[in-house]
C-alpha cells in the first residue's frame, strides 16, 4: 500500500512541471528550448509548405487531421503490406495478410494500439519502426492537437480561430514528444531494455537445450508507447515481458511517462483558461491585488497555481474516480483465487496467476488501473487472469473513458461530461447552465449527449452481435460468465481506443479484425469531431458576465457532482452487463 | 474558383509531406539515434543483457528459462515454456515436455479465475511438485511457483519459492542447504530503496552459480 501512495505522491510532484512545459508549448509561449526547436520546425515548415500562423476555424482543423491521419494510414498500410522485403528484416517476417494489415493500422493510427498480431512473429523491425513507432508518435501528437484546439475553442481569444493543424503536430512531435522520448529511452536501455538491430538470438542452456531470446528497437518503442499513452507492446506479452520491462524502476519509468502528459493536459487546460479570464478581468482589480489587497476573484492557492482554478476541480474529479478504481482493484487481487485457495494453494501473496514476480500484486493492480484509466493499454500482467472484481475496474475505466484519458482526448470526454453536469445542476437548482462563462443551449446539449451516447452504443452493441454470431462466439476461449466479460473488454477497449485486452479472446480472424476495426475509428473519430463542434460553438458565443445565478465550476463540491454524474450514466448504461459479465462471475467463485 | 483549387492542392501538399517528414523523423532518425547513443552508453543492455559463461552465451539476465533437472532451482511454470527447446534429430523443435515448439513467442494461456482448466494444471503441477519435495506441505509451496507469469519470461521467483526447493536442491547437487541459501541470498534483489516492487531471487543466476560450484560448467 505503502509503495502505491509514494508511486502517487510523486506522480503529482512530476506532472507540475510537465504541465508548465506543455502548457508553453500549447499556448505558443517562449521556453528555454526554443532556439533549437525554432531552427528544426522552421525546416520542417519549409519542407511542408505549413505557413503557422495560417489559422483554421474547427472544420478546417477537424478536415485536416481526419485527412493527415488519412495519408499516414495509407502509408503504414503499404508498409505492413510489403513489410518482407530485406531491409530491417533480419528475422524474416513475412508479409502481413489484410484484414490484419486493416486492423493493425486503425489501431495504431487511432492511438489504441489493440494487437491482433504477435510481435514476435507478425512485423518485421522495419513495420515495428516506420509504423508502429512512427503511428506512436503521431497518433499521440494528433489527439493532444485536437485538445489544445478544443482548449483554444472554450479559453475563446478569437471567434473562430482554433490554431493551424499542421504547426500543432509538428511542434507537439519534436517539441514535446521527441525530446522525452529520447530521454526516457535511454533511462529504459539502461535498465536493461534492448536497443539494436540484430535478430533474435538462440543461446545453450546449461541444461543442453536451447533458448531464443527475442532482440530488436525495443526501447525505442517502449518509451513512445507509454509517453503516448498508445500500449501496443513490441513483443506479444507486451510489458510485462522482462525484456520490454526488466526491473521495477523500469516499470516506474514506464508508469510516469504514460501519466504525465494526459495529467499536464488538464494543467494546460486550467492554464490556459485561466489566461482568458485574466484578460477579461478589468485593470482595476488586477491593481488591486497587486497592492495587496486580497480579492477573492484573483487570489492564488498553490493548487490553484499548479493547475488553474478550472483544471482543478477536473484534475479533483478524475483523481477521485481513479483512486476508486485503484483500491478496488488492489483488494480484489490481494484476496487471491478463492478456487486455488481451496485445493491448498496458499493465496497469501495475492492471485498471482498472469502476474509478474518482481511487480507483485501492488504494482500489477496498479499498473492495470493506470493503462485503462490513461488509456494506453500497456499491460505489465495479464489482464484476462485478474480475479473478476480486479478485471471489471479496468473493464469499467475504458467504458467511462474520463479518468485521465488518453492524450488530450480524456480532458475533452471529461468535459462533456462537465458540460452534462452544469446542465443537470443547473436544471435542478434552477441556475442558468453555463461553462467557463459562456452559456450551454440546445445546441451544446444537443452535441455533447449525442458524443456521451456514442461510446456505449459501439461497446453494447458490437458486443451483442459478437455474442450473437458464431464468427463472435467462437473467439471466447473462457466458459462461463467470463466469456462475455471477454467480448465486453475487447469492445470496450477499442471504443476507448485503449487497446489491452483480455488477451485470452482469439481475436486474430475477420469477424473481430474488421469489428474491432470498425468501433476503433469510430470511438475516435465521432467524438473527436463532435467535441470540436461544441468547441467551436461555445467560441462563436459572448462571454455572459458572473452573476449570483452562476454555478460556480471551480469548486471542490462540482468535482464531486462530476465524479457522481460519471458514476450515474455508467450505471444506467453499463450496470446490466457489468452484473452478467465480471459481478456474476464473482459471485460464482466466491460462492 | 482558382483561389479554392490552389487552396485544395496546397492542403494536399501539406497533408502529405508532413506525414512523410513526421513518418522519417520518428520511425527512422529517432530510433537509429536511440541505437546509437545507447550502442555507446550502455552497449550491454543495448545487446540484450546476455551472460556468458565461459565463452558460451547460456541465456539473458532477464529472460527467464525452464529448468527440469532435480539440482537446478525451477522457475514458474510458462504457456511458451520459457522459449526452451531441444532439437529433434530431424530437426524438428521440441519443448522439454515433447509437444512441439511453435517458435518464439511470449503470454499466458489467459486462464480466468473460474477456469477449470486452470485448477487442473495447478493440482497437476502441485502433485509433481510433492513427488519431488517430499518434505514439503502441501499448503507451504509459494503460490508463485505454480501459477503462471503474464509473460512466461518471468525471469524471477520469490524467496520463498526458492527457500521450499533448498532442500531438493541439495540432496540432487550433493552441495550443503547452507551454501544453495548462500546462493540464493546473492542472487536476491531487494526492493527498490526498501519500498518499491518485491523481493526476487534471479533463478538463471543461481542455477549457473550451483552448476560452477557442482564443477559442471
Amino acid at each position: 500500500m505503502l509503495q502505491i501512495a509514494l508511486t502517487i505522491l510523486i506522480y503529482l510532484i512530476l506532472v507540475i512541471p510537465v504541465g508548465i512545459y506543455v502548457y508553453h508549448i500549447a499556448a505558443g509561449k517562449h521556453t528555454f528550448a526554443d532556439p533549437v526547436f525554432n531552427r528544426i520546425d522552421g525546416v520542417i515548415y519549409k519542407i511542408c509548405g505549413i505557413r503557422p500562423q495560417n489559422s483554421m476555424d474547427w472544420k478546417r482543423y477537424a478536415v485536416s487531421l481526419v485527412l493527415t491521419n488519412g495519408a499516414m494510414i495509407l502509408l503504414g498500410y503499404i508498409i505492413l503490406r510489403i513489410q518482407s522485403i530485406g531491409l530491417f528484416n533480419p528475422n524474416g517476417i513475412g508479409a502481413m495478410e489484410e484484414s490484419l494489415s486493416f486492423n493493425t493500422i486503425i489501431s495504431f493510427m487511432t492511438n489504441t494500439n489493440l494487437q491482433h498480431y504477435s510481435g514476435e512473429t507478425g512485423l518485421s523491425y522495419l513495420s515495428q519502426m516506420l509504423v508502429i513507432i512512427f503511428m506512436m508518435f503521431v497518433s499521440a501528437a494528433s489527439g493532444y492537437a485536437a485538445c489544445v484546439a478544443f482548449i483554444r475553442g472554450l479559453a475563446g481569444k478569437t471567434k473562430d480561430n482554433v490554431g493551424n493543424f499542421f504547426a500543432d503536430l509538428v511542434r507537439i512531435t519534436t517539441r514535446v514528444l521527441l525530446p522525452f522520448s529520447v530521454i526516457g529511452g535511454m533511462l529504459l536501455v539502461w535498465q536493461g531494455v534492448p536497443q539494436n538491430f540484430s535478430g533474435n538470438t538462440v543461446v545453450d542452456t546449461i541444461e543442453g537445450a536451447k533458448q531464443i531470446i527475442a532482440m530488436g528497437p525495443v526501447a525505442a518503442l517502449e518509451i513512445i508507447k507509454h509517453l503516448g499513452t498508445n500500449g501496443g507492446g513490441f513483443l506479444g506479452a507486451n510489458s510485462a515481458t522482462p525484456i520490454e520491462n526488466p526491473t521495477i524502476l523500469s516499470n516506474l519509468i514506464e508508469l510516469y511517462s504514460m501519466m504525465l502528459l494526459p495529467g499536464a493536459c488538464v494543467i494546460t487546460f486550467g492554464k490556459m483558461v485561466r489566461d482568458r479570464r485574466r484578460n477579461l478581468l478589468p485593470d482595476s482589480l488586477l491593481e488591486d491585488s497587486a497592492a495587496g489587497a486580497p480579492k477573492a476573484r484573483v487570489r492564488k492557492g498553490l493548487t490553484e497555481w499548479m493547475y488553474g482554478r478550472e483544471g482543478r476541480s477536473i484534475f479533483a474529479a478524475m483523481g477521485i474516480l481513479f483512486l476508486i478504481g485503484m483500491g478496488v482493484c488492489f483488494w480484489a487481487e490481494s484476496q487471491g483465487n478463492p478456487a486455488l485457495a481451496e485445493m491448498g494453494l496458499s493465496q497469501s501473496m495475492g492471485s498471482m496467476e498472469g502476474k509478474e514476480v518482481r511487480f507483485g500484486v501492488a504494482q500489477s493492480s496498479l499498473f492495470t488501473t493506470v493503462t485503462t484509466s490513461f488509456t494506453t493499454g500497456t499491460v505489465n500482467n495479464m489482464h484476462d487472469t485478474l480475479t473478476p472484481l480486479g478485471g471489471m475496474i479496468p473493464m469499467l475505466h475504458m467504458m467511462l473513458n474520463v479518468v485521465f484519458g488518453g492524450k488530450g482526448v480524456g480532458l475533452m470526454n471529461m468535459i462533456t461530461y462537465a458540460v452534462l453536469a452544469v446542465f443537470i445542476s443547473g436544471l435542478m437548482i434552477g441556475r442558468t447552465p453555463e461553462y467557463l462563462g459562456k452559456k450551454i443551449e440546445g445546441r451544446e446539449m444537443k452535441l455533447a449527449a449525442l458524443c456521451i451516447i456514442i461510446h456505449p452504443l459501439l461497446i453494447l452493441a458490437f458486443s451483442a452481435l459478437a455474442v450473437g454470431t458464431q464468427a463472435g462466439l467462437a473467439g471466447i476461449t473462457n466458459p462461463g460468465y467470463h466469456g462475455l466479460s471477454q467480448v465486453l473488454y475487447e469492445f470496450a477497449s477499442s471504443a476507448a481506443n485503449n487497446g489491452s485486452g483480455f488477451e485470452g479472446l482469439a481475436d486474430n480472424t475477420l469477424f473481430w479484425n474488421i469489428t474491432t476495426g470498425l468501433v476503433m475509428f469510430f470511438g475516435r473519430y465521432l467524438s473527436m469531431i463532435l467535441q470540436l463542434a461544441i468547441a467551436g460553438s461555445l467560441m462563436k458565443k459572448r462571454f455572459v458576465s458572473e452573476s449570483t445565478g452562476t454555478l460556480h465550476t471551480d469548486t471542490m463540491s462540482f468535482a464531486v457532482i462530476l465524479v457522481f454524474v460519471v458514476y450515474i450514466f455508467a450505471a444506467l448504461t453499463f450496470f446490466p452487463v457489468l452484473a452478467l459479465g465480471p459481478v456474476a462471475e464473482h459471485l460464482t467463485l466466491w460462492a | 474558383m482558382k483561389e479554392s483549387v490552389k487552396s485544395v492542392l496546397h492542403g494536399a501538399r501539406q497533408t502529405i509531406a508532413v506525414s512523410v517528414v513526421l513518418m522519417l523523423l520518428c520511425g527512422l532518425v529517432f530510433p537509429c539515434l536511440l541505437t546509437g547513443l545507447s550502442a555507446l552508453i550502455f552497449p550491454r543492455q543495448a545487446g540484450g543483457n546476455l551472460i556468458t559463461v565461459n565463452g558460451q552465451t547460456v541465456g539473458a539476465e532477464y529472460v527467464g528459462q525452464e529448468f527440469t533437472e532435480d539440482y537446478y532451482m525451477w522457475s514458474r511454470p510458462s504457456a511458451y515454456h520459457y522459449n526452451v527447446y531441444v532439437e529433434g534429430e530431424d530437426g524438428t523443435r521440441y519443448y522439454n515436455d515433447g509437444t512441439e515448439f511453435p517458435g518464439i513467442g511470449s503470454g499466458s494461456n489467459n486462464y480466468a479465475a473460474t477456469n477449470p482448466a486452470l485448477t487442473e494444471r495447478v493440482e497437476a503441477d502441485i502433485e509433481a511438485f510433492l513427488e519431488k519435495n517430499p518434505d514439503v506441505k502441501r499448503e507451504d509451496i509459494p503460490t508463485d511457483l505454480l501459477t503462471a507469469s503474464g509473460s512466461g519470461l518471468d525471469p524471477h521467483i520469490s524467496p520463498a519459492s526458492a527457500e521450499v526447493q533448498i532442500p531438493r536442491i541439495a540432496e540432487a547437487s550433493g552441495l550443503s542447504e547452507d551454501e544453495i541459501r548462500d546462493i540464493t541470498a546473492e542472487n536476491t534483489q531487494g526492493k527498490a530503496l526498501g519500498i518499491f516492487g518485491e523481493e526476487t531471487v534471479n533463478v538463471l543466476k543461481v542455477n549457473i552459480e550451483i552448476a560452477q560450484r557442482m564443477g559442471i560448467l
